[in-house]
């Protein structure tokens, strides 16, 4: 996998409402395989600026492509090629698990026979080969997750974009799903993540910060906990947080 | 294509899973269909009357009889004095007293004019009036009868009124339109914005924008299986309608479900509309219900007659999709009428129909922008 390779990239991306700026010119890039963390506090414009990369909002200004596709003149492009789950999970409830995996498969236009092959390599890999059957309601919460997780790359998107994924979860579960995370990134899967635990921050390979609707730091974890000179990303965060001179 | 039959498929599941759902929307047409039809009904047999007879003679016994041998009067009770009258009416139980009075068959047999008197229960005035025109009608009949034998008045004109499309004024034949429109509405728009609600709350619907099918798919897909289950519906009622109250289809069959296929389509796009606006499944529920059922319920022409509500009200039910459905229908079922007499209702529901789809499409634009 060729690391430097450039899947993500972002150039004075801006996103007005009326008068007031969401996200204001941010430049930045990520390269194939990277599991890059995206960080601000609520109201930040995390929110607003991953949904123009993920084609659900349309930049004033700016450019930017993701997996190659202009995201503005060629929104579809980048959809087909993105994978994407929320911290809702967003599996339906009263849909077998099997059920759930077939419907996204379909609705991003694979083939029976490749939805077919999909699920069961999926179902051996989350090891739930004997409860295919069994409604998503009724799973435990960290399944949910994961499985989720996996369905949302059931089409073998390049990048997948995760927003606060494991809000909610214990902490057990969110190690488990980390180690999940890891090694989509060690296929060359790359990995988009919003967090609001800095603990799961330390585990990203880039980290990027936003304050009010700016891009405030772009840098590994142990650059940015060297350059604040401090001992972990909880007080590299309320450090860079607290400078309200970033308006 | 094959992304909208997922979406498609997707909605049957969760349609039949529901199952409490599932069973109200198949129970519901048959509930309806047979509230209105038996319970409220504007046709009535066998209510009690009491009679208060002071003429006590042989014309008095005639007209008595005469009375009790229709099907319309039941008599519970005779009464001797009209002290009795006012207990007798706060029992409950009788809804008109007939007073005869001490010269009656002199009067009739000298004068050629008698009087009579009805004390009828006013509490609830539709009735009361019903009750009037039943008596004073078969009182004519008992007058020109007895007219007959004397045969005194070489000029006589009679009336015959005849109801032409609903000779018998079997209230089935206003209602079953009325049913169809407002279990369609029902079902079309209320579920409609309420699945598409729901997806929102659960994020989902999120999920899905973020694919790569295109938000039209995503709605029609969603509501293709409500547009199937509608459609299922009005068939039942029809036949219903068709079998168990004899109401006609005298116009095209061809033409008139092609007509409920119309408004199934109204319906959806009002439903989508609801849903565009409403962010959660309880607004959208209120929503419908307010904005749709009650106005349709009460404004269509459904209960009340349009022609004599107060003019700021006319023009709410000008608006109302379900006026110009049920005069469809009336015209194809009951007049038999052809295409060209429902052109123009037709028209209304397609304009209103593209006016519902274009407000809905433009605030989920302005939602992505």
């Amino acid at each position: 996998m060729d690391k430097t390779k450039k899947v993500i990239t972002v150039d004075h991306l801006t996103k007005k409402f009326g008068d007031f700026t969401a996200v204001d010119a941010i430049t930045f890039d990520v390269h194939a395989g990277e599991i890059f963390g995206f960080l601000g506090a609520n109201g930040a414009g995390k929110t607003t600026a991953m949904k123009m990369l993920i084609g659900l909002s349309k930049p004033t200004s700016g450019t930017g492509t993701v997996a190659g596709f202009d995201i503005v003149k060629n929104p579809e492009k980048v959809k087909q090629n993105i994978g994407y789950m929320s911290q809702k999970f967003a599996l339906y409830d009263d849909l077998t698990i099997e059920e759930n995996a077939t419907f996204y498969g379909g609705i991003y236009g694979l083939k029976r026979k490749v939805i077919k092959s999909q699920i069961e390599h999926m179902l051996d890999d989350l090891d739930l080969r004997s409860s295919r059957k069994q409604l998503v309601g009724q799973l435990p919460i960290g399944w949910k997750q994961r499985l989720a997780f996996s369905v949302a790359m059931i089409h073998d998107p390049s990048i997948i974009f995760l927003d606060e994924p494991t809000g909610g979860v214990d902490p057990v579960t969110r190690r488990i799903f980390w180690e999940k995370i890891y090694e989509e990134s060690s296929k060359g899967r790359t990995i988009f993540v919003t967090t609001h635990y800095m603990d799961e921050a330390e585990y990203c390979h880039r980290l990027s910060m936003m304050v009010a609707g700016k891009m405030v730091a772009v840098d590994s974890p142990a650059n940015l906990k060297e350059k604040y000179g401090v001992k972990d990303m909880n007080e590299v965060f309320v450090h860079i947080a607290n400078q309200e001179d970033w308006r | 294509m094959k992304s909208y039959w997922a979406i498609f498929k997707k909605e049957v599941y969760h349609i039949l899973r529901d199952r409490r759902t599932l069973l109200v929307l198949i129970l519901l047409p048959f509930t309806l269909v047979l509230i209105f039809g038996f319970a409220i009904t504007n046709e009535f047999k066998d209510s009690k009357i009491a009679i208060l007879d002071q003429s006590k003679s042989v014309l008095s016994g005639e007209l008595i009889n005469h009375v009790a041998a229709s099907q319309h009067f039941f008599i519970d009770d005779y009464i001797m004095s009209i002290e009795d009258i006012e207990p007798i009416f706060r029992k409950g139980e009788v809804k008109m007293v007939l007073v005869i009075p001490p010269d009656f068959e002199e009067a009739f047999t000298r004068m050629k004019k008698a009087d009579l008197q009805f004390i009828i229960d006013g509490t609830e005035p539709n009735f009361a009036n019903t009750v009037n025109q039943y008596a004073s009608r078969m009182v004519n009949r008992f007058t020109s009868l007895k007219q007959g034998q004397q045969t005194s008045l070489p000029y006589q004109i009679g009336i015959e009124a005849r109801m032409i499309f609903n000779p018998e004024l079997s209230s089935a034949y206003n209602f079953l339109p009325g049913v169809i429109a407002l279990i369609l509405l029902l079902i079309s728009a209320m579920m409609t914005s309420l699945t598409i609600a729901k997806e929102k709350e659960t994020g989902t619907m999120e999920i899905l924008l973020v694919s790569p099918i295109s938000p039209l798919t995503i709605i029609l897909g969603k509501v293709g299986p409500y547009a199937v289950l509608s459609f299922i519906n009005t068939v039942i009622i029809l036949v219903m309608g068709v079998y168990i109250f004899d109401v006609p289809i005298r116009g095209s069959l061809i033409l008139l479900l092609v007509m409920c296929l119309l408004y199934v389509i109204t319906a959806l796009a009002l439903g989508i509309l609801i849903s565009t606006k409403a962010k959660s499944q309880q607004v959208a529920m209120m929503g419908s219900l307010v904005v749709l059922m009650m106005p349709t319920m009460l404004l269509s022409g459904f209960l009340f007659p349009v022609t004599s509500m107060p003019m700021p009200l006319q023009f709410i039910s000008k608006i109302i999709p379900a006026t110009y459905f049920t005069e469809i229908i009336k015209n194809v079922m009951l007049r038999g009428a052809g295409l060209q007499y429902v052109i123009f209702p037709a028209g209304v529901l397609v304009l209103m129909t593209l006016v519902f789809l274009v407000i809905s499409l433009f605030s989920f634009k302005t939602r992505l922008e």
